[in-house]
Parts: structure tokens; C-alpha cells; sequence
């Protein structure tokens, strides 16, 4: 019974934190600059500049504006809310750390669903993929829920100033996105440019994309899988850490 | 017997070396008004902190209506609400959805936390608004909404800091009433403020707090007879004064070099002045300023600290 009462409260407390995140912070210029006019730049300045085939480019696109998307609103959250102070009235709510920062997960998670959901559309309607649906809703899933975290880690430094926290998250993320291979085919790469590639997240879910839509791959599948799990334990527990800390260290 | 619900026992918190909350331990009584009284940086923003599980101290002991905050902190919160010094609402949502907002984290389900929302808006002056975001209020009416929407689960603790500085006189006034209106519904009330005055008029037992030490905890009449006899007296001659010769006299208490002037704290400032002046006259020097001073926090708590000495 008290379990029960904990696991109720657990959830009931990510699912009002994530509303209210979804309510407060998806219209934010910084989150709609970074989860959607960036990536569709970024795309149209590479696919108008070289005509590149769609059909060979567009999983990588779709890879990258899931990462984008779901990245987006994680480093929005807490910086905001510490430089406001509702950080602090959030804390002193029956709810602990992790709870703030599953919430706050989810809500970034379900912002690249949706932009993802909307592009893979608009994909379908104009190229001809056999689509293995499964590959890309575990992967939407699971890809998501990863680089929501890494925007939530990325929001975790105790800094208080939300523009130093949106210019270390695009130093970051930008990188993450070249070496991941969606630029050039993981194949063509150098052993060095091969290692670069697996250290990022983003890879797994270029390479899932790429086996759901167009059935080739260069990493097996069952790797991506357990990678972006991996990887996504540890952009939260990192977080966790360094949010506690704060616990510590005054806000 | 009434039973404290707040118990602290040498709580102390450093930040970098520095002692901000130094070995203090007092205990609270259910339904009282308890006051930290202290200057600024005294360490009641870090002790408020620490007794809401914002921050976690080095070391000590804090229960909550007995249940350890360390341990078991989400169920200690549900028995508390803060207000801190900053302003913390959502600023994006109106005066309602922060309300309704904290609500839900203490399990009410929505419908009834409209209908409470309503209520709240209604004893605060806020109904007319309530549907606006908060963000164009005024300084006084966003706190009303901060205080709003931690009470709306009726804490039975509610912690509140520095509620009324910087705010207008209408608000304050306000709060001020809440407070008490909370307190005699049976909510006990931990406030934090830098005025005397107003740990006076709400403050059933007051706590004086200085650079991390609390200095004595007593009813705030009694403190304040204690402190109103920390008058002091500022006074310049014409020639740099001999503190020797001023300090054989029982009437001052203490002696302080301020630049050119001597800050002589005393109980009887009247005496002292007079004192002063013949004093002057037979030396044959000029007095250039004379100045009575109000006692800051800082004398009174020399003076209760002088006091616990001897
Ligand atoms: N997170 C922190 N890191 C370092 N020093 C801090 C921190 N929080 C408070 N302090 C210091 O602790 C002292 C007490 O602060 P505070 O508790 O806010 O005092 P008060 O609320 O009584 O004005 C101050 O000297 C302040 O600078
Ligand atoms: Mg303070």
C-alpha cells in the first residue's frame, strides 16, 4: 500500500511537472529558434546546396530534427526557472529531484515526437520508403527520451543564467550532430572519423532511421538500441547528480 | 503540554569555508507565530532553506511534526508551504493556473482545486484578475498569488521569507492580516523578516539571529524592553576625543571609534547627553555634532549576546 502510494505520487508528479512544462516553455523563442527553424535551415541550406537524393538524405534529416526537437527544451527549463525562482518553490513541493527531472525530460521528449511526427509525414507523403513502423517508434521513442535528457543534463551546471546555458548546449549539440554521421555515410569515414561517430548518440538513431525506412544499416540494430539506452542512463544520472548537488551547494 | 512541530538541533551549513548557519537549535509550537529576526546575511534565507528541503545541511537535525526531513522528505513537505524572499510564481500563468498548479502536487484533484482557486482569489482581492498572467501584476499583488498558491493545500506549516519587504503599505497590511488569519486557523507560521516592527506585531516568539548564531529566543515584548535600553549616542568634539576618560563613566556601556566620532552605547540616554555636555564644558571642548541613534539589530545583538555572557 504505501509503495503503491509512492509510485502514484511519483507519477502524478512527472506528469504535472511535464504539463506544466509543455505549457510554459514549447512557445519560448530559444525552443522554437533551436527545436525548428534551426534543423529545417540546417537542412535546407545542405539539401539545396548540393541536390542531394532525398530519399538517401531525408532519415538522416528526420535523425536530426528529432535530436533538435528534443534537445530543445531541456536547457529552457531549469535555468529559466532558477533565474525566476520558481525553481526553488518547485523543489519545495512533495516531489524529489529526479521527479523534476523525469518531467522535465518528458515534456522535451514529447516536443521532438511531435515535430517528428510531423516531418516523417510530410517524408511519406513524397518519398517511396517501405517503412518497418516498429524500428521507428521504438526508435522515436527511445532516441527522444535520449536527447531530451542530454538537454536536461546540459540545463544541470549550476549556472543561473539561461543565454550562458543556450551557448554551452549549442556547443555541444553541434558537435554531436557532425560526427554522427549523418553528413557523410558512417561507410566512407575513417577509422578515426568511425570512432568520432560512435561517441555520438545521435549515430544509433541515423542508423535506425536508415534500417526502418530504407533497410540499410552499418551498425546492427540491436546495438543502437542498447546505445541510446545506455547513453540515456547516463545523460539522466548525470543529471541527477549535478541537480542534487545544487541540493548542496545552494541553488 | 504542547508539542513542538518544528524541532532543529544544531543545524549548521557552510558554504566555501564560511559558517552561514552556526550550531543553532530551537523548537517551534504548533499553531504559534515564530519570528527569525536578524540583519541581512544573517542566515535566515539559509536556515528557511534547510527547514524546507531546499538545502541540505552539514550537519543537525530537523523534524517536521516529527518526521525527519532528511529521511523522508517528500512526506514532510506535504506538511509544509514556503514562501521565499524572491517572487516565484509563473510568471506565464495566470493567478489561477498557479494556484490550481500547486494544488495538484499535493494530490487535489482539479475540480475541487478550481472551486478552492476561487475561494483564495477571493479572500486575496485577486478574483477581478485572476485570469490574467501574472506577469503584469504589480509587486504587491504577485505576492499575494505566491502566498495564494502555497496555502492552497492548507499547509500546516508555512514558512515565509521576508514576506512583506519591499512591498507597498496596502500589501503589506494584507499579508500581514493573512498571516494572522492563517495563524488563527491554526497554521503555524515561521516568518523570517529584518524589522523589529513587524516581529512585534505577529511574532509570538521571536528568535534573534546574527552572522549564523541565534542570540536569544524570548516573546518579543521582552526582547524589545532589552533592546529599546541599546540607545546610543554618537558625538564629536573639536579636538580628537580621549576615549580613556569617557569610559570611566558607568552610564556607557561601550565605546565604538566611528572616523573622528565616538559611539557611546548606553540605557539612559538622557543622563548620557547631559553627562555629555558638562563634560565638554569642563574640559573646555566644543562639541561639533551630537547624535542619538536608534539601535540597529546589530547593537541589540551585541547586547543580548553581552547578556548571555554574564
Ligand atoms: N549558495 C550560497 N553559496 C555561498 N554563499 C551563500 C549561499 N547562500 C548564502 N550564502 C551566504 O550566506 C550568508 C547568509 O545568507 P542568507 O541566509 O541569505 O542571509 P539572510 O537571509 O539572513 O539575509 C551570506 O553571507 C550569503 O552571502
Ligand atoms: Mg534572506
Amino acid at each position: 500500500m504505501k509503495t503503491k502510494n509512492l509510485i502514484a505520487q511519483f507519477i502524478r508528479g512527472v506528469a504535472i511537472t511535464a504539463e506544466k512544462n509543455i505549457r510554459i516553455y514549447y512557445a519560448k523563442a530559444p525552443v522554437l529558434i533551436f527545436g525548428i527553424i534551426f534543423p529545417i535551415f540546417l537542412f535546407l541550406s545542405f539539401y539545396l546546396g548540393r541536390k542531394i537524393d532525398l530519399y538517401v538524405f531525408f532519415p538522416g534529416f528526420l535523425a536530426m530534427s528529432l535530436f533538435f526537437g528534443s534537445s530543445s527544451v531541456g536547457p529552457m527549463i531549469t535555468p529559466w526557472e532558477k533565474n525566476a525562482g520558481t525553481y526553488e518553490r518547485l523543489l519545495s513541493f512533495p516531489i524529489t529531484v529526479n521527479i523534476i527531472i523525469l518531467g522535465d525530460v518528458i515534456a522535451g521528449m514529447l516536443y521532438g515526437i511531435i515535430i517528428n511526427i510531423i516531418i516523417l509525414t510530410g517524408g511519406l507523403i513524397f518519398l517511396a520508403y517501405n517503412v518497418n513502423a516498429w524500428g521507428i517508434i521504438l526508435g522515436t521513442i527511445l532516441a527522444s527520451f535520449c536527447f531530451s535528457s542530454l538537454g536536461v543534463l546540459l540545463a544541470s551546471p549550476p549556472v543561473k543564467s539561461p543565454s550562458t546555458i543556450m551557448m554551452l548546449s549549442s556547443v555541444i549539440r553541434f558537435p554531436l550532430l557532425f560526427i554522427s554521421g549523418i553528413f557523410i555515410p558512417i561507410g566512407d569515414l575513417t577509422l578515426a572519423g568511425k570512432i568520432l561517430c560512435y561517441i555520438s548518440p545521435v549515430t544509433y538513431i541515423v542508423d535506425i532511421f536508415n534500417f526502418s525506412l530504407k533497410g540499410t544499416n552499418n551498425i546492427a540494430i540491436g546495438i543502437d538500441f542498447i546505445a541510446l539506452i545506455l547513453f540515456s542512463c547516463l545523460f539522466f544520472f548525470l543529471s541527477s547528480i549535478f541537480q542534487k548537488r545544487n541540493l548542496l551547494k545552494g541553488l | 503540554m504542547q508539542e513542538p512541530i518544528i524541532k532543529v538541533k544544531d543545524l549548521t551549513k557552510r558554504f566555501n569555508n564560511l559558517t552561514v548557519v552556526d550550531n543553532i537549535s530551537f523548537s517551534v509550537l504548533k499553531a504559534t507565530i515564530f519570528g527569525f529576526l536578524g540583519p541581512n546575511g544573517a542566515g535566515k534565507t539559509t536556515t528557511i532553506r534547510m527547514l524546507t528541503g531546499l538545502l541540505i545541511p552539514d550537519s543537525g537535525e530537523i523534524l517536521i511534526d516529527g518526521i525527519n526531513i532528511k529521511n523522508n522528505s517528500i512526506k514532510a513537505k506535504m506538511k509544509l508551504a514556503v514562501i521565499p524572499e524572491m517572487g516565484n510564481i509563473y510568471v506565464d500563468l495566470t493567478a489561477k493556473q498557479n494556484i490550481v498548479l500547486a494544488g495538484r502536487y499535493y494530490g487535489f484533484p482539479r475540480k475541487e482545486l478550481y472551486k478552492k482557486a476561487d475561494q483564495i482569489l477571493n479572500m486575496f482581492e485577486l478574483y477581478d484578475r485572476k485570469d490574467e498572467p501574472v506577469r503584469n501584476f504589480s509587486k504587491g499583488m504577485k505576492q499575494r498569488v505566491n502566498i495564494a498558491s502555497a496555502i492552497v493545500h492548507e499547509p500546516e506549516i508555512l514558512f515565509l521569507d521576508e514576506p512583506t519587504s519591499g512591498l507597498d503599505v496596502n500589501s503589506q497590511r494584507l499579508i500581514k492580516n493573512i498571516i494572522k488569519d492563517l495563524n488563527r486557523k491554526g497554521t503555524t507560521i515561521f516568518l523570517t523578516t529584518h524589522n523589529i516592527e513587524e516581529a512585534n506585531q505577529l511574532c509570538e516568539e521571536v528568535a534573534i539571529i546574527n552572522k549564523g548564531k541565534i542570540a536569544v529566543i524570548d516573546r518579543p515584548e521582552v526582547l524589545r524592553n532589552t533592546f529599546e535600553q541599546t540607545m546610543a549616542v554618537e558625538i564629536s568634539f573639536n579636538i580628537p576625543a580621549e576615549s580613556e576618560i569617557l569610559q570611566e563613566n558607568n552610564l556607557i556601556e561601550r565605546i565604538e571609534k566611528v572616523g573622528d566620532k565616538l559611539k557611546l552605547y548606553t540605557s539612559d540616554v538622557d543622563k548620557l547627553v547631559k553627562y555629555l555636555v558638562n563634560f565638554s564644558e569642563e574640559n573646555k571642548l566644543k562639541i561639533i555634532s551630537l547624535e542619538i541613534l536608534k539601535p540597529s539589530l546589530e547593537d541589540a545583538f551585541i547586547k543580548f549576546t553581552e547578556k548571555k555572557k554574564l
